[in-house]
Formats: structure tokens, sequence, C-alpha cells
């Protein structure tokens, strides 16, 4: 393993996970709930998609072999995503949706914490950009959930089932790989265990606020950052990759 | 015979009237998005720092930055991209949170929402989505007139 190989990876996840979570929030786009949340889920994958450039644009002059954020977006194929899977789960109704997004906002602010204290100041830049906008993105998706688990009979089933689902795809975003193992050493990135405690207290607004319960497990589904996808991914990159593929080069 | 150089202080005169291309009432001086103005070998580099990382309007702006500069007779203009640190409202200018107020924008206030209805004064506000028709913007309306207005978010 090359010497920047570890931060290499890592970048990937970062940037394949903003892009692959952008990517399905924007498939909202004209799909809302309401017009003003159809706006604010635009808005928020903007914001991820943005990210992404800054993260890919990174690991590509990390990589150095002349690729930059659009060939590392559009020119590789499923295996080659590092992404959380988390990212690449279906959107499925509204309030699954805003589930999803504020169990990985809650995770993504305590990260790019972290990372603004990187030893790497390519790192620590981009963090500190991204952290503002994700902490936005965090009050919208915290309050949200709340007032829907606090909300109906019906909207408080359907966020209790929406935490199930998910839950089991929270893990992975503190479990390290060998690439994140030497990056903490090196003072590079945070260890991503030590985020679990910040986060739980974040997530238990679930409880304390909206009356939902936490699952009681600690089962995780792991493989997206050694590039284990389920299913869907493909799907998405079907999708988001055609133009490319189809007509290679080709600018808007 | 080309007109000399000008200086960095004409250009920021210059950049000033370079509207937002989507908030065309202020400019891209008073958004604090324009960093720093210097010559360097021959060639004017400007610093940009976009306000929020995708935001359409960033490329838009550099297209118009350069445009300006080149039409002014600078031959080699240099745009340099500079996100460390990270943009904030606290860069916008007096005179651009006065042209927004103007224009029917609340400007960014440090509590977080806006101070009164650019409309009619009152401060009996609302929320009504914390996104709105750019990324800078949040949507809020007054409860004493009713209508609905753009907040400048205050990051």
């Amino acid at each position: 393993m090359g010497r920047e190989e570890p931060l290499f990876q890592f970048l990937l996840q970062l940037g394949d996970t903003t892009l692959i979570l952008g990517h399905r929030v924007s498939e909202w786009c004209g799909h809302g709930p309401v017009l003003e949340e159809d706006i604010a889920l635009a808005n928020t994958a903007l914001d991820l998609i943005g990210q992404t450039r800054l993260w890919l644009d990174l690991a590509g002059e990390v990589e150095g072999k002349g690729r930059d954020a659009d060939a590392l977006a559009y020119l590789r194929d499923a295996f080659e995503f590092r992404n959380l899977l988390i990212a690449e789960r279906p959107n499925g109704n509204f309030g699954q949706t805003i589930m999803r997004q504020f169990l990985y906002d809650a995770w993504s602010v305590l990260m790019l914490e972290g990372l603004q204290a990187s030893t790497d100041s390519r790192v620590s830049d981009i963090a500190g950009k991204a952290g503002k906008e994700v902490a936005y993105h965090l009050e919208r998706s915290a309050d949200l959930c709340v007032r829907l688990a606090d909300g109906t009979e019906e909207s408080h089933a359907r966020m209790q089932t929406a935490l199930n689902l998910l839950w089991p795809y929270t893990g992975e975003m503190f479990t390290s790989n060998g690439s994140e193992e030497e990056l903490a050493r090196n003072g590079t990135a945070p260890d991503p265990a030590e985020l679990r405690d910040g986060w739980l207290e974040s997530a238990s607004r679930l409880e304390t606020e909206g009356g939902l319960t936490l699952p009681d497990s600690g089962f995780a589904h792991l493989g997206g950052k050694s590039g284990r996808h389920s299913e869907h991914l493909g799907y998405i990159l079907a999708e988001m990759q055609w133009l490319q593929r189809a007509y290679p080069g080709a600018e808007w | 015979m080309n007109p000399p150089d000008p200086s960095v202080s004409e250009i920021w005169d210059l950049l000033d009237q370079v509207p937002d291309p989507e908030i065309p009432v202020i400019s891209v001086v008073d958004l604090g998005i324009v960093r720093a103005i210097r010559w360097r070998d021959g060639a004017c580099e400007v610093t940009v720092t976009p306000t929020y990382s995708g935001c359409p309007a960033t490329s838009v702006i550099e297209t118009e930055i350069e445009r300006t500069l080149r039409n002014r007779g600078i031959g080699k203009v240099y745009l340099k991209r500079q996100i460390s640190p990270p943009w904030t409202t606290e860069w916008l200018s007096e005179k651009g949170r006065r042209n927004l107020e103007r224009y029917g924008i609340a400007p960014p206030q440090n509590a977080g929402g806006p101070k009164q209805c650019p409309h009619c004064g009152a401060v009996k506000l609302e929320l009504v989505s914390q996104f709105g028709s750019t990324p800078c913007k949040a949507q809020w309306r007054c409860r004493d007139c009713l209508e609905p207005f753009d907040y400048f978010k205050c990051i």
C-alpha cells in the first residue's frame, strides 16, 4: 500500500457517500410532499453534490493519476465505490428519507468536526466548508424527525418503521477499516469509533422528544467501505453514469 | 494604444459593478466572495470564495468577473478559488445588506432569523421553510402583512 493510498480510500468514502446520498435525495425533485419540502430536498442534494466535488477532486489529486471528480464519479463501477451502505438505501416514503438524512447528518457533523482538526490542511479546509452546510441540514432533519415522530399515530408508526429499517446501516459509520486506523494514528482523521457516543446523544432526541424507541441491536451491515454493496448501487450508477458512458467526455 | 492597467482599487470598483446573477441588487463584492485582488507577473489574480459548495451561480460569477476584466482591457486574468476560511454572511457589505432589504430579502442576523419584515417592518414573523429559491436563502412569512419573503440565511 502506497503512502497516499489510505487517504485516497478515505476521501473516496467521504465523496462517494455524499455523491450517492445526494443522488438519492435528488430523486425527490418534483415529487416532494409539499413545495417547500421539494425545494429543501433539492437544496440539500445540491450541497451534498457540491461537497462531492471537493472530496473527489482532492481524491484525484492524492491518487496522482490525473483523474478528477467527474472521472471518479462517472467512470468507476460499483465495486470501486466506497460509500456507506446507508447512502444507497432506497428513499421509501418521505419520513424514511428524512430519517436516513438525520442519521447521516448527525454522524456527518461529528466527522466533519473531527476533520477540521486534521493534520492535512487540504482535508480540514473542505471540512470547514462542508461542516457549516451539514450543521444546517441537521437542524432541519432533526426537527422534522421529531415533529413526524411526535405527530399523528400514522406518522409516528412510519418513523418507527423507518428507524428500525435503517438502524442496522448506522453501525458502519463507526467501524474502522485499515485505512481509517492508519489515518487516525497520523492525525489525518478521527477514529470513527470515537464518534459513536456523540452520535447516540443526537439520536436520543428521537426517544426523548419524538417518543420513538431506539432499536436494541448492535448488528451492522458492513461492506460499503470495501466496495461490497447492496444491489441498489448498480441501479443508481446505471442512471447516474448513463450519459458519460454513452457519450464519453460529453460536457453540459 | 491600450489604456494603462487599472490599479487594484480600480479593479475593486469595477467588480463592485458585477451583479450577483441570482440577486442582481447586490454585487459580487457586496456578497463578500471576492477575497483578494492583486497583480502578479502581469496577470490580474482574483481570489473567489464560493458561498455554498454546490452553488450553481459560482461558475457564472467567475465567468462574469473574467468578462468584466477583459472588457476593461486586462489580457491576463487568473481566477483562484479558495474555500478556506469558509464564506460567511458576516462578509456581506453594509451597502449589500441595505440593498437586500430594499429588494425584499431580509438580511442575515446573528440571532438566526430575520429582524423584521422587509415589506412592512413588522416583527411578528414565522418560518415557512429552512430552504428557499437559492442555497443561500430561507422562506419566511410576515404575520402582520401576511406576505411571504426571502431571508438570507446566516452562516
